[in-house]
């Protein structure tokens, strides 16, 4: 209990030295939150987990790595905008399409797609279609013939519901004009035995996992604009004929509100902090980018209407 | 080879690692609400400034000591420090009330290390067999290892098994709030968007478990803690405790296949197996009526098999790169940002590394013995000496902020404290809380089982029947139709014993 005393202690001490309202001429004078609204382990937590001692020596402050798990995001997405204090000392992890797909499919999501001011998108990781190593389908040509003649067979399992994954694979069907069987499952972790315990035909998932598990398995296409570096002879989906281009950008977002200047300092250091995280991140077979500012807020604006088609489809079966 | 890397191992920074991650580990254990997952989590950035055989050391030693140390709070106070020592809490926590705290400890404190240590064996010696073992399991198969796992609340239920299933329902009820894993849509929410994360297994855990305890003890004006007595801190001495436990060879072998078993499920761990266990010890026993009362053999059962867990979940992670339990997401990002991806090259190219990691969880294991028996007797100390007007409060308020922190979520604070007056008023009508968080655990296995099977048979005509399909399916059956017999079967056999018996005797006379 004597532990735990000192814990608490060093909890109230904390608690204190984070009281805002002593607002000081210069940014940043004081510790910074940054809140990951999924479970430790997962690519945004460490992602924040690489960039959380660089930008504390960029930014010369303690940045505080904190999770805030639940209903995909939205549970940390929601108390942001409704709480969080635009002063540049709150930060949050955002990712498309989530922010899309969510408010607009759910009744409840509790916040807007809108509602972020988003500092910077720092990395894709473009969607793949993946098989087993020991598949009859080598090529996407192979996979599509089968599906065409045997409709609703082909299983495709992916993480999430309307998630990246799900609207990809909704994106490939259309596109193709086959009927697939998508099997949501929680998180890309599970994916990994299920294809390899033949439980499923086929993954619509990260670049990651082609990377991760190129001696299991084998990546029919990525859905990137141009060949992912780390895997340099997977074909894009536009190579193939396919117009399909998404998967899950990251970046960090603050409240609406943020005083400009305090959000062009905080881009300029995530941005030198994102190429030294590169130096790792690009073997595993993340896409950097740099987009921030206006170019932020065009790239959600782009990927409304990428995924457009799909979503008002949802939505009217829905209805 | 092996002995090459032992010898890596002799660093006296790598040992002390390992002790320092065994202790670190023990006191996150101990404190409910603290997850191992989250305590790696927060190491994480450590590591990278490691050698990564050092932050793997770290990472194995902390994950090890996090598990054990969930007995503490389970033995002292009733309360599972860690979901997988739920069980610990049935014969730990009566074994306190006698007088026998110390004991109680060191017999999960050996307990532990014998299943830590039996963990790093099956992960040596049976690792690619295993791993094969674990791929068989899909959809289908979760559904009935769902199934099986309510089955044990016939058995957790003392008395009513009418009660027990009340529990278990209201336990499903409870886990289908928020967010449904598969489709997407929320449920139970209410229009409050906070509730789209529904209640975690762990705030009901803390809720359900330490929240009525807590009314308890204020309402009975004193700790629930009796002294112990010149004779049980005489049996609670190294020697003694290790007879004890090597006293029950059937139990320790059982329970540590039971532990590596349920380890290579990839997404089931220390939570589940730590009940079967508890479960399959008591219908072994001789007496089972006396489990609930401080019965070492249960006690035994539990700490060995949850222990197994930690290595045992490293089997499919370092095989094929699948995350057993929770706590191993985090070790698979670690390995994979030192360039370390799993597979054969982890036995071949990186075999010191991979090796020295393995071999270190069982230094982890045999460190677990000096810092438990201390810091064993330390917390009991402190928890017996503080008068229950400073305890409650403080454990209250540790309780708190360990459910605060689980997800940063004054919403979870809120439902813990609802859950556990509820808790309160069940118990008073002998509804136990273990039945209604095995429900919570296993509800949404089962869901999810369910919908992706059946998702995954809409080619057929009836796409259910393929959860009738995988032979692996109908051993999981088998076992859920003999399970749920057994309460019936035992009663029948011992009559039809009692019945010979006195058959006998008649004829003697």
């Amino acid at each position: 209990m004597k532990l735990v005393k000192r814990h608490i202690f060093v909890a109230v001490l904390a608690i204190i030295m984070f009281v805002p309202g002593i607002t000081l001429a210069e940014f940043p004078d004081q510790p910074i939150t940054y809140t990951i609204p999924f479970n430790p382990g997962g690519e945004s937590d460490i992602t924040a987990r690489l960039q959380e001692p660089n930008l504390e020596k960029e930014l010369g402050v303690a940045v505080n790595v904190t999770h805030k798990p639940g209903g995909g995001g939205a549970v940390a997405w929601s108390e942001f905008q409704r709480t969080a204090k635009p002063d540049g000392y709150n930060l949050i992890g955002c990712n498309i399409p989530h922010i899309i797909g969510q408010p607009l499919l759910r009744k409840d999501a509790g916040y807007k797609t809108d509602g972020f001011k988003v500092i910077m998108w720092f990395h894709f990781t473009p969607n793949a279609l993946i098989v087993s190593k020991d598949s009859p389908f080598k090529t996407l040509d192979d996979f599509i013939a089968y599906a065409k003649k045997n409709p609703k067979a082909a299983t495709v399992g992916g993480s999430g519901t309307y998630s990246a994954n799900h609207l990809e694979a909704l994106r490939l069907q259309k596109a193709a004009g086959v009927e697939l069987t998508y099997i949501p499952h929680t998180g890309t972790g599970p994916l990994i035995p299920a294809l390899m315990g033949g439980h499923l035909q086929a993954l619509m998932s990260y670049s990651m996992v082609s990377v991760n598990y190129k001696d299991k398995f084998r990546t029919l296409a990525v859905a990137s604009e141009e060949r992912v570096p780390a895997m340099p002879d997977v074909p894009t989906f536009k190579e193939l004929g396919y117009d399909i281009v998404g998967g899950a950008f990251r970046g960090v977002a603050a409240p609406i509100g943020t005083p400009q200047a305090i959000v062009d300092k905080l881009a300029d250091a995530f941005t030198k902090v994102n190429k030294i995280t590169a130096l790792k991140q690009v073997d595993m077979g993340f896409v950097m980018t740099y987009a921030t500012g206006d170019k932020a807020q065009e790239l959600v604006e782009q990927m409304k209407v990428a995924y457009g088609d799909v979503l008002s489809d949802i939505k009217s079966k829905k209805k | 080879m092996l002995f090459e890397t032992f010898t890596l191992l002799l660093d006296p920074v790598i040992i002390l690692t390992v002790f320092i991650g065994v202790s670190a580990g023990l006191f996150v254990g101990a404190m409910p609400g603290l997850t191992a997952t989250m305590a790696l989590a927060v190491l994480l950035p450590f590591t990278f400034t490691l050698p990564p055989l050092h932050g793997l050391v770290a990472l194995g030693a902390v994950y090890m000591g996090a598990i054990y140390g969930g007995s503490f709070a389970a033995i002292l106070v009733n309360t599972p420090g860690t979901p997988s020592s739920i069980a610990t809490a049935f014969e730990g926590y009566p074994m306190a009330k006698q007088g026998r705290a110390l004991e109680a400890i060191g017999l999960a404190t050996v307990s532990s290390a014998v299943g830590g240590l039996a963990g790093v064996f099956f992960l040596l010696i049976l690792s690619p067999p295993l791993a094969r073992l674990s791929l068989r399991f899909g959809p289908a198969e979760y559904f009935w290892v769902a199934i099986l796992g309510l089955t044990l609340i016939a058995s957790l239920s003392e008395g009513s098994v009418i009660k027990g299933m009340m529990g278990g329902a209201l336990g499903i009820l409870i886990g289908t709030m928020g967010v449904a894993p598969i489709g997407g849509e929320t449920r139970f929410t209410f229009g409050l968007p906070v509730l789209q994360g529904g209640v975690a297994m762990i705030v009901a855990l803390i809720g359900l478990f330490v929240i009525p305890e807590l009314y308890t003890i204020a309402a009975k004006g004193k700790t629930a803690l009796t002294a112990v007595n010149v004779d049980s801190r005489a049996r609670s001495s190294l020697w003694q405790v290790t007879k004890k436990v090597f006293s029950m060879p059937g139990n320790l072998i059982r329970s540590c296949i039971i532990g590596e078993i349920i380890a290579i499920i990839p997404g089931a761990g220390g939570n589940i197996a730590n009940l079967v266990a508890y479960n399959e010890a008591k219908r072994a026993s001789k007496n089972p009526e006396k489990f609930g009362t401080g019965v070492e053999e249960g006690l035994v059962a539990t700490e060995s098999s949850n222990n197994v867990t930690v290595a045992g979940s490293m089997v499919p992670l370092l095989t094929l790169g699948i995350p057993g339990a929770p706590p191993d997401a985090v070790i698979l990002g670690v390995m994979l940002l030192h360039g370390l991806r799993p597979g054969i090259e982890l036995f071949t190219v990186n075999a010191h590394l991979t090796y020295g990691f393995i071999l270190s969880m069982g230094f982890a294991a045999i460190a677990m013995v000096p810092v438990g028996l201390l810091g064993g007797r330390l917390i009991y100390k402190v928890i017996f000496r503080t008068p229950y007007y400073f305890l409650v409060p403080t454990i209250a308020l540790a309780t708190i902020l360990g459910t605060y922190a689980l997800r940063n979520s004054h919403t979870d604070v809120i439902i813990m404290l609802l859950l556990g007056t509820l808790g309160y008023i069940f118990k008073q009508f002998d509804v136990a809380p273990a039945p209604i968080v095995l429900g919570l655990i296993l509800g949404s296995i089962a869901e999810m089982g369910y919908v992706q099977t059946v998702l995954g048979g809409q080619a057929y005509t009836y796409p259910f029947l393929r959860l009738f399909v995988n032979p692996l399916s109908h051993i999981l059956i088998g076992m859920i139709v003999f399970s749920a017999a057994w309460p019936y079967l035992s009663t029948l056999i011992r009559r039809l014993k009692n019945r010979s018996r006195n058959n006998m005797e008649g004829r003697n006379e």
